[in-house]
């Protein structure tokens, strides 16, 4: 792997000083950003913490009315 | 061993494109186009009813129109359109075939059957609750289970398009990073995930609920479980409408975006965070703590807006750029003045940008604040946002890609240039005034759902403020006008698919739609890496300088609410 995103135009790749056709240490940030099944992880895990279940927790709290 | 699947080159863009595919994003693309037009002529049903001089339609009626126009445009017009678009940014710009296309047809079947029976369960009469169909209002079971297997086809679909990324790695039919267009598909089919998931999870219970087979559905964890659904389908929208912004702007012009990291940055934003603002449709209920409304709508959805502003710069910013480097580089906005305002695939995408950020923006940031959301909550103000973000901002977006699939996959000539050239215009021009005079008329206080806005003998009365009546004739006007807009566009689909001239393979010079290049520039990598920009600069400037004086405006106006003396 040695694409890295902006490298298409030269101008604003990145440059991390290493040899043009050996490895190239890919930032971790990166490596997220390519990894889809990951984000998709991320983007289910997040929201059904934070929005569903966290709000499941708050109504079950509600006594039932007598 | 896999047979080879037979693909054509696209001569315009050098766009591989597999047969299957094409025929699957026709199909969803045709069946999309076929809800827009029905779920627009219920749009126009409702208008014409909250039109106080016209008041169209009896109460009974009003209701089931209006259920199905939400059912028919918020949900089929734009999920089949988003999965042609997943089906386009997975498998042709990846340049890949698509996996498993059974599953693909399956999905289609499924959701079309959906669709179908959600529609016959609301024009039945049975059904007419509203698109939320909230409980413990009862509906026809066929309603639930038409959106269970729509919503079961959609996540299908979605897994295709998973698939399809599968492969593509696999078969390193791409270097590097996925294109940034198929980058914000992915983001879209995440959302759509949760989406749809939390839509299962919600409708089966309620089904069985309605057939009698469980006894009790909590109507608070209903809305909860079911907005879970009902606005992250929107934020599908977002993210699709997004990278359709930056495909156009890169066919039409050779735009790309400023910073791709930023860009994907942006969109990384909505992944974890554009979710959460489905709580601002909770706000005002009793029995969920401040802590967690704040935290959803306010901490969390202001990072998904940072996101938003981004792209909000970077499109308008990469179009000055690519315009500059064409050599428009007269003053401040000779980029502007000189920019393809007759293509309407440009214009459509520079009002959805433009449209999308003022009317749909700034009003969801302000419905989203828990305080000044009580001064607004479940009036017509509501439904103005939403039109704002997904009439204005979606389906603009989605008519101005359309004119050019329908050149580059359906291979045809447009019929009627000059009334393509004019629609994105006229029904802009509409859903502005629809937007606005909704808003005007919630912020007078008119009741977001009521057939009859002057609650005529109830026994609470509330005086609307004449104003009110106006600004409804006048969203009624709108309408007629986005109507016509919307007519214009199925004409020129419609009739182009079925009559219009076979695009010759010489087409990509004699009669251009995109820049020649614009299909590489799509899949390309790269930013324009400057922040040279003055137009945009002051573009921007306005746009924020607008967003600070509304928001707090809003809080003035909530000061008065309750006067401290």
């Amino acid at each position: 792997m040695t694409e890295h995103l902006n490298s298409g135009d030269g101008k604003s790749g990145d440059s991390n000083g290493g040899p043009e056709n050996g490895e190239q240490r890919i930032h971790a940030m990166q490596s997220l950003l390519d990894n889809p099944f990951l984000l998709l992880f991320i983007g289910v895990a997040v929201p059904t913490v934070l929005y569903t279940v966290w709000g499941v927790m708050e109504v079950v709290q509600v006594p039932i009315g007598q | 061993m896999i047979a080879k699947e037979k693909f054509r080159v696209c001569p315009d863009t050098g766009f591989k494109v597999f047969d299957t595919t094409e025929k699957l994003i026709k199909i969803n693309a045709v069946v999309a186009v076929v809800f827009l037009a029905v779920g627009g002529l219920f749009g126009l049903l409702v208008a014409l009813t909250r039109w106080p001089a016209v008041h169209l339609l009896p109460a009974d009626l009003f209701y089931l129109v209006l259920t199905a126009h939400g059912a028919d445009v918020l949900l089929f017009w734009i999920v089949f359109f988003e999965v042609a678009v997943l089906y386009f940014a997975g498998s042709v710009l990846l340049n890949v075939r698509l996996a498993a296309p059974r599953w693909a047809w399956a999905a289609f079947i499924l959701m079309l059957v959906g669709a179908v029976m959600a529609n016959v369960a609301v024009l039945q009469g049975e059904s007419s609750v509203m698109f939320t169909s909230y409980v413990p209002m009862r509906v026809a079971p066929h309603f639930y289970l038409g959106l269970i297997l729509f919503a079961v086809g959609a996540l299908v679909a979605m897994f295709v398009f998973f698939g399809t990324l599968v492969i593509a790695k696999e078969e390193k039919t791409y270097e590097g990073s996925v294109p940034l267009v198929t980058f914000g598909a992915i983001v879209a089919a995440i959302i759509a995930v949760y989406t749809i998931a939390s839509g299962a999870i919600i409708l089966i219970p309620t089904l069985l609920w309605s057939l009698d087979l469980v006894a009790d559905i909590d109507s608070v964890m209903y809305k909860l479980v079911w907005w879970g659904m009902g606005h992250s389908s929107q934020q599908i929208n977002m993210a699709t409408q997004v990278s359709i912004w930056y495909c156009i702007a890169a066919m039409v012009l050779g735009a790309k975006p400023l910073s791709e990291k930023v860009s994907r940055g942006a969109f990384l934003l909505y992944i974890v965070f554009l979710q959460l603002a489905s709580a601002h449709h909770l706000l005002v209920e009793p029995g969920i703590s401040s802590e967690w409304k704040v935290f959803n709508t306010s901490y969390a959805l202001y990072l998904a807006v940072l996101g938003s502003m981004i792209h909000g710069m970077s499109i308008p910013g990469a179009v000055e750029c690519a315009q500059r480097r064409r050599g428009f580089n007269e003053g401040m906005f000779g980029w502007l003045r000189k920019a393809p305002w007759g293509n309407p695939a440009f214009s459509g995408m520079a009002l959805s940008v433009v449209l999308f950020g003022i009317l749909g923006g700034i009003t969801g940031v302000v419905l989203g604040a828990e305080q000044l959301n009580i001064i607004m909550h479940n009036t017509l103000y509501v439904p103005g946002h939403f039109h704002g973000t997904v009439v204005a901002g979606t389906t603009l977006a989605f008519m101005a890609i359309t004119y050019l699939v329908v050149p580059l996959i359906f291979r045809r000539e447009i019929i009627w240039p000059k009334v393509a050239q004019w629609q994105p215009y006229l029904f802009g021009l509409g859903v502005t005034g629809i937007s606005l005079f909704m808003m005007g008329a919630g912020t007078l206080g008119v009741s977001r759902r009521h057939w009859d806005m002057a609650f005529t003998d109830a026994p609470l009365n509330f005086d609307v403020p004449p104003a009110a009546f106006l600004m409804m004739g006048l969203n009624g006007i709108s309408a007629v006008i986005a109507s016509i807009g919307g007519i214009m566009f199925i004409l020129v689909i419609v009739g182009t698919i079925l009559f219009g001239k076979k695009r010759g393979e010489d087409a990509c010079r004699t009669n251009p739609v995109i820049l020649p290049g614009g299909g590489a520039t799509v899949m390309a990598a790269g930013s324009e890496g400057t922040l040279k920009l003055p137009g945009t600069i002051a573009l921007v400037s306005v746009f924020f300088a607008a967003f600070v004086l509304y928001y707090f405006v809003n809080w003035k106006y909530l000061s008065e609410v309750w006067p401290l003396s």
